[in-house]
């Protein structure tokens, strides 16, 4: 009895875990997208967080500017790379490589999830870059065992859920111009309607009530906790990794009902 | 007489207005290799969507190895293997991690998965080449190592939809010695789709030939060169069932996607 309900279960998470370790065996051979990811954050963090720091507009309490948008410039280079992710599944289908995985009898959902892991941890990347930009430009950064693998964690998911986000789109669309024509238009408003770069309190109302639905919102909060010594945080940790597991969960079924699209 | 494989009742699929696939029934005996011919846009592509469970038919019912395919897609997608037309093999993994990938989706016992994997390089003649990427392969390599990926499970039925298209004779005919292979060492049924008259002649059993989503006609070689009257060619009754096809025709999409794969493996 138990068996048959316990096998779809441990089968899910094999299989989720089969497709990221391939996703992740083909990273071996493109290191030069790591280097050239690294050009946004840098650019974010030593031009725009330089200037706006000595211009003294923002009013960040008592977290100097540029300790404030390190975490957030962490989080916005994950969402900037993960929602571009989709663009992978569309040349798979152009291929007949999604077919073939659809033809098989992995679960669906797995082939989303896999996909959408392995986009996670490709993402790690991106931590590495901020935290030796912080650590150069001074920020105060937390270094404890806990704070520094929530951080880890929160990047994976974030991750995870953007570039399932992604994947979701490239499963409605279906071409490449169109798609990144969508990904072009979500990331910016993605990015200013979260407190990324600046609190939402200064924010006009309905743009505080927009942010709020952001899960990008949610994961800055997270990661301004945990990667910043002396922070504490808007929403409470615990509601912030809720969001962010519920709007995933959500997206890799969403993702699964319409990854069989690809096919036809 | 040997068991029936893979049945077709009415399987019928629409897209809008149009009729992709009308009314086709048929059956395929175990073992047999079973050539489904016609013209571009005759519905051969839809009628192996739909019995690789990728798309569900508008009405209609077939059972692949006993599996409905409308009700039961998880048995018949374990008891199948697909090679799609365009190229379903990762050129940035190496052959034997394409290999790899599939034996633990298809859950091969993890004892098993290595000696079957090293057969399987072994019986398509890419042993050597197994550590290199397969973005280096040849395109016939590339389909050898497809056929090898979509069998490791030992289908009982194996989909292949247009198996040869862009390859050049030597590397066409080294792709079917292994096919023919495969069948008489593992009894892999073979369900294929073809523009090539003389490929359908020189190793089917039967052959069907489709036009605009209708069965046209089928049976053996010889039968249907028969019921033309004698002196009859397979190519005779090809131009006389599917007519000459250029009203017909893929749209742009399908055509630039042959072409594409027809240059990635040539």
């Amino acid at each position: 009895m138990t068996a048959t309900l316990i096998y779809p279960l441990t089968s899910f998470v094999e299989k989720t875990f089969v497709i990221t370790e391939f996703e992740l065996r083909k990273l071996r051979h493109d290191f030069t997208e790591l280097i050239t990811r690294a050009l946004q954050p840098a650019l974010w963090l030593l031009i725009f967080g330089q200037v706006f720091a000595r211009s003294g507009a923002m009013h960040t309490g008592k977290i100097p500017y540029l300790d404030f948008i390190a975490p957030g410039i962490l989080a916005q280079s994950v969402l900037f790379v993960a929602i571009f992710y989709g663009i992978n599944v569309i040349w798979e289908r152009d291929l007949g490589i999604v077919q073939k995985f659809l033809a098989s009898p992995t679960p669906r959902a797995a082939l989303v999830l896999g996909k959408g892991f392995s986009a996670g941890i490709r993402t790690l990347s991106q931590g590495v870059i901020v935290y030796s930009l912080s650590l150069v430009l001074g920020v105060k950064l937390n270094w404890s065992p806990l704070a520094l693998l929530n951080v880890l964690i929160m990047v994976i998911l974030a991750a995870t859920l953007f570039s399932t986000f992604s994947l979701v789109i490239a499963c409605i669309v279906k071409t490449r111009e169109r798609f990144m024509g969508v990904g072009q238009v979500l990331t910016m408003p993605l990015f200013f309607a979260s407190n990324a770069i600046y609190p939402t309190d200064i924010m006009p109302g309905w743009l505080k009530m927009v942010s709020h639905l952001n899960p990008l919102t949610y994961v800055v909060d997270a990661l301004r906790t945990c990667m910043l010594a002396g922070s504490t945080s808007t929403f409470g940790l615990s509601l912030d990794y809720v969001v962010i597991l519920v709007t995933t969960t959500v997206l890799v079924l969403v993702g699964a009902r319409l990854y069989p699209r690809l096919a036809t | 007489m040997s068991d029936v494989v893979l049945e077709i009742k009415n399987l019928t699929r629409r897209f809008g207005a149009f009729t992709a696939v009308d009314a086709l029934t048929l059956s395929v005996n175990a073992g047999e290799v079973f050539g489904l011919l016609g013209s571009n846009g005759a519905g051969k592509t839809t009628t192996i969507k739909m019995l690789t469970t990728l798309l569900p038919p508008t009405s209609g019912e077939a059972r692949v190895a006993g599996f409905s395919i409308t009700t039961q897609a998880v048995g018949v997608r374990r008891a199948i293997g697909y090679v799609p037309q365009a190229v379903s093999v990762d050129g940035s993994l190496t052959g034997y991690e394409n290999l790899l990938i599939f034996a633990k989706l298809y859950d091969l016992p993890h004892r098993d998965q290595q000696a079957r994997i090293a057969e399987a390089l072994e019986f398509m003649n890419l042993t050597a080449d197994a550590k290199r990427l397969v973005g280096e392969y040849s395109g016939g390599m590339v389909r050898r190592l497809e056929i090898a990926q979509s069998t490791l499970h030992r289908p009982k039925v194996l989909f292949l939809d247009e198996p040869t298209v862009g390859l050049d004779p030597i590397a066409r005919d080294a792709v079917w010695k292994h096919l023919i292979d495969m069948r008489a060492n593992y009894g892999t049924t073979l369900f294929f789709t073809t523009h090539y008259l003389e490929e359908a002649e020189a190793h089917c059993d039967r052959i069907a030939i489709m036009h605009q989503g209708k069965l046209d006609a089928l049976g053996t070689c010889k039968e249907l060169e028969a019921s033309l009257g004698p002196g009859h060619t397979l190519n005779d009754v090809f131009t006389h069932y599917a007519g000459s096809a250029l009203d017909t025709g893929n749209n742009f999409r399908a055509v630039s996607a042959e072409r594409a794969t027809a240059e990635r493996l040539g």
